[in-house]
Formats: structure tokens, sequence, C-alpha cells
């Protein structure tokens, strides 16, 4: 559905070039949802608004391939993009997106813009009734249609913002930490509305949050972001029990749990500057699993069994064994 | 006032009043509505929430920041609520503050130097020398060593666990016995959060302070404190020990909160969570009754919505405020004081 090669954003600043999103590679699988997690200013925000096409004026460098089924949505110029792209195949929830509704719009108008911008319907009072059913699936009452944003709650208008995003029929709707400024109760219950979104109608989603356990909620697939990177890339169920990338393994150890007594951890130091990352690994420096190379040569993705991806040296020797190791059993399953 | 009694809040009401156009009053926004507990030397309490429940309100009214409309707060046998700034100096020294956005908190025009001596020097240190001493003791205590790298930098030039470290350097530096932290590490990320948490634990620990922890994270507040509040539309609704309230959660609110956490599981993607539907109450006119009744899958009709419910007892330290519990026994004021003596 969607296949990332090498996607690079980069930033120009008085300081000097930001290298925000460096080389990052991922597919995503129809009705597949993968979740980016990373902490502030590791660049999952700009990864977003990177597929988007969505860049603030001083970027410098936005190269790499986006394939969305078959199309190169790079190959095309900024008018075709914005005509057949943008809100059609590919759609945003943006942070904090509640406020980004305009105070002085109806929200029903809001929500049925797109339709009658990409001209997919031809009439007004055709656009407000898909835009009514769509409420009705994200449990919004009809007759909030006619309503303002400041009328509505936090959480009712995070419903309109995610009904923005799906009222073109998007092949791909990117969740920009859809639930963080929300109430527990609220988050819950916005969490509740999109897997059944995700069951229902078979979206995919690309859900950005920085936390670890929101995002288990939603997620089929997980990609760690550290420092611009992708650093490990692994099915949900392979991830939370067994993270393989040290900063991952760091970062689930220092998320507190209601229930389970385990001694919590946190990582010493910063994440490096993204203007002058350093020349190795770029977790390196906080790395409690240092090896010599490290901090000299940049780790390749390493594949690891069962299609986890890591950017890390220790996996580089023990991947020939690993997956030989997996080869011949599968050859003697295979024999059996 | 029994021993050990640090500070004691007395049925305390926070209502701010609504005026429309400035002049024609409206009603009161309940911000806080009834709020009892004593606290002892070197107890910790924790105070859960969502947002608009008071909590903060609750924590700016025990520091003397707002008026209280009625009720008192009493620290150390003396009245600090509704006096004037000016004469109770002496408790702002008592009190260290921890704030939740640490950017918002520290003066930007100010050197992290500048910021810990300001302090010292209001309340009476006049050696140069000691209050050089006391700034480098509380950084090293904080982790940001070099304690020379960090005296001369503005507050925009640290991180955000930086910046929190140094709020919190802030609010020891005097020797407090009680410590406010609301919402300490929400700002911050995940990997750093641990760090802030721990330090603040540590310095509760090593000086024996008394600490009031306000949260909306129910799930940091076990590595934190043994003693837990639940607050909601204004009202303690439960309160007990953090492994009792974890165990049995018994108001139903309490019920949903617990269960609307998402702990990191790859299960949590194939199931639903039963969530409570609506939003809390306006505090502008509140529900008569029970004020969580409207969300409440176990409210009783006729009874709930009309009557609101007293605090009943279960164990100990274990009180709710909901009619599900009305066949234990009720406490009145006397009983309950006697019940803590003995």
């Amino acid at each position: 559905m969607l296949r990332v090669e090498d996607l690079v954003v980069h930033y120009r600043t008085r300081a000097g070039t930001v290298q925000a999103v460096d080389g990052v590679s991922f597919s995503l699988g129809k009705g597949r949802t993968l979740a980016v997690l990373g902490e502030s200013g590791c660049g999952k925000s700009s990864l977003g608004r990177g597929l988007l096409r969505l860049l603030p004026r001083n970027v410098k460098t936005y190269s790499g391939s986006i394939f969305i089924g078959d199309l190169d949505t790079m190959a095309l110029g900024n008018h075709r993009y914005r005509r057949d792209v943008r809100w059609q195949r590919l759609a945003l929830v943006p942070q904090a997106a509640m406020n980004t509704l305009n105070p002085v719009l109806k929200v029903g108008y809001q929500v049925a813009e797109p339709l009658l911008v990409h001209r997919q319907v031809n009439h007004k009072s055709e656009a407000f009734k898909k835009v009514s059913g769509l409420f009705s699936l994200l449990g919004l009452s009809s007759d909030f249609l006619n309503r303002y944003a400041f009328e509505l709650s936090g959480g009712m208008r995070q419903r309109v913002a995610i009904a923005m995003a799906l009222i073109a029929d998007p092949d791909v709707v990117i969740l920009d930490e859809p639930t963080s400024a929300l109430d527990l109760l609220t988050q819950a219950n916005i969490m509740n509305v999109l897997k059944q979104i995700k069951k229902d109608m078979g979206m995919t989603f690309i859900f950005i949050t920085h936390d670890v356990g929101t995002a288990s909620e939603l997620a089929d697939d997980v990609a760690v972001m550290y420092a611009g990177e992708i650093v490990e890339l692994a099915r949900a169920g392979d991830f939370y029990t067994n993270p393989r990338h040290p900063y991952s393994e760091k970062l689930m150890a220092s998320v507190p749990t209601l229930r389970e007594e385990k001694e919590l951890q946190f990582i010493a130091g910063q994440p490096p500057s993204l203007i002058n990352p350093p020349v190795g690994c770029r977790f390196a420096a906080r790395c409690h699993k240092r090896l010599p190379q490290c901090a000299e040569q940049e780790p390749p993705m390493v594949n690891v069994d069962r299609g986890s991806q890591v950017k890390c040296w220790l996996y580089q020797q023990s991947d020939a064994l690993i997956g030989g190791g997996e080869n011949e059993e599968r050859r003697s399953s295979f024999g059996a | 006032m029994r021993n050990g009694v640090l500070l004691s809040v007395r049925d305390l009401h926070t209502w701010f009043e609504m005026r429309r156009l400035g002049f024609f009053h409206v009603g009161y926004v309940r911000a806080v509505d009834g709020v009892s507990f004593d606290l002892r030397r070197g107890e910790c309490l924790a105070i859960v929430g969502e947002s608009g429940c008071g909590k903060s309100t609750l924590i700016r009214t025990i520091l003397a920041l707002e008026t209280p409309s009625k009720g008192e707060v009493i620290f150390e046998n003396r009245l600090v609520s509704g006096i004037e700034p000016r004469h109770i100096k002496w408790y702002r020294s008592q009190v260290g503050y921890v704030q939740q956005d640490p950017y918002a908190a520290l003066p930007p025009f100010m050197t992290i130097r500048q910021i810990l001596d300001e302090p010292l020097r209001i309340n009476g240190i006049p050696s140069k020398r000691e209050r050089e001493w006391r700034i480098k003791q509380a950084l090293t205590e904080m982790k940001l060593t070099p304690v020379e790298d960090f005296l001369h930098k503005f507050p925009h030039m640290l991180s955000g666990g930086q910046q929190q470290r140094v709020v919190l350097a802030r609010a020891r530096i005097l020797n407090p016995k009680l410590l406010v932290a609301d919402e300490p590490i929400s700002m911050l990320d995940a990997s750093v959060r641990v760090e802030v948490l721990q330090l603040l634990r540590r310095t509760q620990e090593e000086l024996d302070l008394a600490a009031i922890y306000v949260t909306h994270d129910l799930s940091t507040v076990r590595h934190f404190s043994e003693r837990i509040f639940v607050m909601y539309g204004a009202q303690v609704v439960e309160q007990a020990t953090t492994s009792e309230l974890l165990e049995h959660p018994s108001h139903p609110y309490t019920q949903a909160l617990l269960d609307a956490i998402a702990e990191p599981d790859a299960e949590n993607a194939r199931r639903m969570r039963v969530v409570p539907a609506g939003d809390p109450p306006s505090l502008l006119r509140p529900p008569p009754g029970c004020r969580f009744f409207e969300r409440c899958p176990h409210a009783m009709e006729g009874l709930c919505e009309n009557e609101e419910p007293p605090d009943f007892v279960l164990s100990r330290f274990h009180r709710v405020k909901c009619w599900l519990y009305q066949d234990e026994k009720v406490l009145s004021a006397d009983e309950r004081a006697e019940k803590e003596i003995s």
C-alpha cells in the first residue's frame, strides 16, 4: 500500500542544516497500522509532514521515494500532488488537531470541504449526507454539523478532526499524536473509535506518538525513531515482548507500568544534535552495549528473524547465525 | 493539633465568582468543594485526577496562592490561608514548589546561579560564601555536574530534563518541610521522566520531606507515594493506600480510570476498552447528587442523582464517596478522628 524509500527531510537554519529525517525507509500493507515511536525532536512529526509534502519554507533537501500503490508521488509536480494525492490518497490528523479547526466555520462544512474541493460529489447536500454518515460512525451526533468548534469539548473536536481526515476516503491516514492533549478517559474513547474504524473500514494508519503504551493500542508494526533515523522496525508482538535495539530496550524499561513490579530505568544523556550528528551510530554515546566500532561506523539496517530490522552493530554477526538457523529450521519443517 | 501533623486541610472550598460583562453575578465555579486531610512529616500523598477536576486549584490554595472561600489550611499549627501575602513569607520558605512546565517556571533572563541565589537572598542568608556553597550543593544533588558548566547558563540552553532539575534544585534549596509537585514530569520525554521522578523521590526521602505529588498519570504514582487521593468534579471521591487502590479500586470512576490506562502490550490492539461516555460535570452548576452519576455504569435511579454520597469507610485508610458502599459503616467526623488517634 505505502512504500517509503530513503526519505530525507533536511531544514536550513542559521546554525546549519538540521537533518530531521535522514534516510527513512519502510513499507506498510493495507489495513495495517505502523506506530512511529520516538521522543521529542527525533523527527517523527517531520516524517509525517514529509510524507504529505506539507513542508515549511526552509526545507533544504527533500528526497527519496514514496509509492502509494503503484503511484510514485515524488514524480508528481506540486499542483498534481495537491489535486491527486493529498487528502485523496494520504490524509493527516495534525498534532493538537482539535485546536486547528476554523473557529468561524461550522464543523459540518469544514469536514465537507475536501469533498467539494476535490469534486468527489456534485452537490453540497450530498457532501453533508456523507459527513453525517461519518459523524455517526465516529460517535458524533448529526446535529453537531451545524455547530462551531468552540461549542464542542476537546474529545468531540478531536473526532471532528479525525472525520476531516477520513472524509475523502484516503488510502492512508497519518495520525500525529492524536490523543496526547486529551484526558485519560477521552483518550481511551478516541482510541476505541480509531480501532473501530480500522476494523470496519480496513483503514491503514501511520500512528505517530511518543507514548509507548498508547502506541500498543493500535499498532501492528512498530518503528522506533532516534535522531532522524528508524533504528528498529518490528511487528508489535515482537517489539513489546522483546525490543532489540538498545535504545528500544531502555525506552521500554523507562515506562512505568501499573501492576507489574519493575525497576524503572532511564537513559543518561541527551539525543545528539541533528545539525551535526555523530558519524557512527547516533545512539552510541548513551548506549550501554557499545562496541568499539559504534562511534566510528554507522551501523547497517540488519534483518533479524521474523521481519524485524535493527540498525545496530550488535546484530551484525549474529544475523548470519540466526538467519542460517532459521533457514535450517524451515528446511526441516518442509522436509517433515 | 495532634502530633506529627505538618499540614492540615480542613473542609477546603475554593470557589471562583463568575460575572457576566464583569458585573452581573452568574454563580461560582466550584474548583475545590470540600476537601479535608492531614499530612504528617515525611509523608507522601499523591493526588490523581483529570484536567479540570480542581487538583491544581487545590494545591494553589494549599500554597496560599489562592484564597479559599471556606475552610482553612494549617501548617505547623499556624493558619496560612486567607492571610495577606507579606505576613506569610515564612511559609513560602517552608514549602518547595515544583511546577509543571519547567521552561515557563524559570525566568528566561536569569542565569541558573541567579535563579538559585534569589530565594537564598530573599530569605536572609547574607554570607555570599554560604549561598555559593548551597547553590553548588543543590546542583550536585540534582546531578547537574560539573556545576561550573551550569552556573552561567540561561534556562533555554538546557534540555527539558535539566530545566526540571533546576526547578527541583530551587524548590529544595531552602530546606523546606513540604514539597509540592504539580505534574512534574508530564512535559518531559519518557526516557528522562524516570530520572526526574527518582531525583524527586530521593530528595523527599533524604530530607524527610512531606510531599504532595499531583498527576493525571496513575502508573507513575506507585513509584512515588504510598497514599493516593482520586479527585473528580472538585471532590476527593476515593482515598486509599496506593497498593490497595490499584488492587481494589472501589469508586466506579477510579475503576474506569484504571481500565483506561494503556499498558505497553501488543494485545491492546485486539480489544476495545470499556469507557464511560460523556464529560465531567460543569463545576458552575454541579449536579446535586453524586458528580459521577451521569457517566456511572452502576448509577442507582433516584438515589445517586439526588443525594450526595458521604465518605464510606472500607478499611482503615480506604474511603470512598459512592452509594454502592452504603452498607459499610459511615463514620461521623468525631468518630473518624477517634479512629485515627487509636
